[in-house]
Parts: C-alpha cells; sequence; structure tokens
C-alpha cells in the first residue's frame, strides 16, 4: 500500500468502528459482515481493507472463505499513544499534590 | 492499582477530559491554579501574567538553561469562580495548534480530599488526536536523540 494508515484515521470513522464491534464479537467473512450494512458491499470492503492495512483486523484464510478478526494487540497500541500523555498531566498533578501538601498560607 | 489520573477520549469528539482525584481539601488544591508561584512551581513554567478574573488573562513562558525561550502559552479567562470553576482559552505560541477551550471543575470529596474534572475542547478531532499523541511522539524524539548523542560519542 502505498500509504501508511493512522490508527486513529482508521478508528475515527463510524462504520469502521461498527465493524470493529462485528469481528470482535466472532471471525467474519467481508460477506457477513456486509449484510450488517446498508452501504455497498463494495464501501464496506474499502473499509474492511483500511483497518488491515493499520493492522485492526487479521485475516485466516478457511478452505475459500477469508475470515476477518480483530486484532487486539493493535487496540492496545492506541491506549499505549495516550499513556505518555496521561503520564504528563499525572506527573503534573503529582507534584502540584506534593507543594500543596507543604503549603504554608502567606501571613 | 488504579490510576490516580484518567483521560477520557472518545473517538469521534473533539474533546477529552483528563480527571484527578487529590488528597487534598478542595481550598488548597484550587490554591494550586491561584497563585501565580504556585502554578509556576507545578507546570514548571514562568507565570508572566496571571489575572484571575473574567476578561482577564494569562501568559506563560518556559526558557532552557541558556535562557532561550522555548516554550511560550497564553489564553483568555471567561470565568473564575473560587473553589468551584475556571473556564479559559490556551494557546501555545509558535505553533500550528489551534487554540482550545478549558472548562475545569473543582469539587469536594470528603474535607481531605478533592476532585478536577478538566474538559479540553479542540477545533477538530484531528488536532485533538494530535494532541493526544505529542509527547508519545516527543517520547519518540528523546529516545532517537539519545541514540544520536550515544552514537556521536562512538565515533
Amino acid at each position: 500500500m502505498e500509504i501508511r494508515r493512522d490508527v486513529f484515521q482508521a478508528i475515527a470513522d463510524p462504520t469502521r468502528r461498527a465493524i470493529l464491534s462485528l469481528v470482535a464479537i466472532q471471525a467474519m467473512t467481508p460477506g457477513a459482515i456486509a449484510e450488517n450494512f446498508e452501504s455497498s458491499r463494495q464501501t464496506i470492503s474499502k473499509h474492511i481493507q483500511i483497518l488491515s492495512e493499520c493492522e485492526l483486523l487479521s485475516q485466516t484464510q478457511t478452505g475459500r472463505e477469508i475470515y476477518y478478526h480483530l486484532n487486539p494487540g493493535k487496540m492496545r497500541e492506541i491506549d499505549q499513544f495516550i499513556e505518555p500523555f496521561r503520564k504528563m498531566w499525572d506527573d503534573r498533578f503529582n507534584k502540584l499534590e506534593a507543594i500543596m501538601k507543604n503549603y504554608q498560607p502567606k501571613k | 492499582m488504579e490510576q490516580k489520573t484518567k483521560i477520557a477520549a472518545e473517538e469521534d469528539k473533539q474533546e477529552l477530559v483528563i480527571t484527578r482525584e487529590f488528597d487534598l481539601p478542595l481550598e488548597l488544591l484550587f490554591k494550586a491554579y491561584e497563585e501565580p508561584e504556585i502554578v509556576a512551581q507545578w507546570m514548571g513554567t514562568k507565570v508572566i501574567k496571571l489575572e484571575n478574573k473574567k476578561h482577564g488573562g494569562y501568559q506563560f513562558e518556559t526558557s532552557d538553561p541558556n535562557g532561550n525561550v522555548v516554550f511560550k502559552a497564553n489564553g483568555t479567562i471567561h470565568e473564575f469562580s473560587v473553589n468551584e470553576r475556571i473556564i479559559r482559552t490556551f494557546e501555545m505560541e509558535n505553533s500550528p495548534f489551534a487554540v482550545q477551550l478549558e472548562f475545569l471543575e473543582f469539587e469536594k470529596i470528603t474535607e481531605q480530599t478533592s476532585k478536577l474534572t478538566m474538559q479540553i475542547v479542540y477545533k477538530s478531532i484531528e488536532l485533538r488526536n494530535q494532541m493526544l499523541k505529542l509527547p508519545f511522539a516527543q517520547g519518540l524524539n528523546m529516545a532517537h536523540n539519545r541514540l544520536q548523542e550515544a552514537a556521536n560519542k562512538l565515533k
């Protein structure tokens, strides 16, 4: 693929999030996924392609059928993106707490 | 162990919510946002201006050890209700990031504990995600720079 897609971009779309929640329950073929949507099979297949490019979906082949699964490792990576942001605020607030515990009111 | 600071960022919203419970009475927590010298200490920045009132404004400035200004931020205060709420904007100067709107709610839990809820609204979902990932990217950069320094020493 010529474009490296962003995980956040992938999950920003409501249809793609719906696909993720479907395959989170059980592995599904592209046809079975598409049946849950009013959009064309082609549109759904494009969404599946984007999710696969970001490795949010992984696939296995059973006979002639391809089944898509949720790739939980990638979903955890989204949390890891946020973790340094959380840590930054946590450090700041810990400092605030420590300073205020020793606070002496001004005379 | 449960984390004291939590981030909630729903995928399709251009906002995020930071919550934190403090082992501090509400009054002391709020004071940490009110007194410029204290803000400077925990934010790790110089406080140039802090006008705690409606229509007031604030300015922060951070310098590196050589005295070069590396970070400048400012904002306008829309509401300043002691021990209750601060509503303000926040803008990083000389950056591509658009101004953001912040709602800070201060609550008493017990006599000795309190809670801060900080809702930040961004110009777009994309910008919100960028800001969320910024410390992650900076972490990568720092790791990269350390590698580079180590590599330079080997030369």
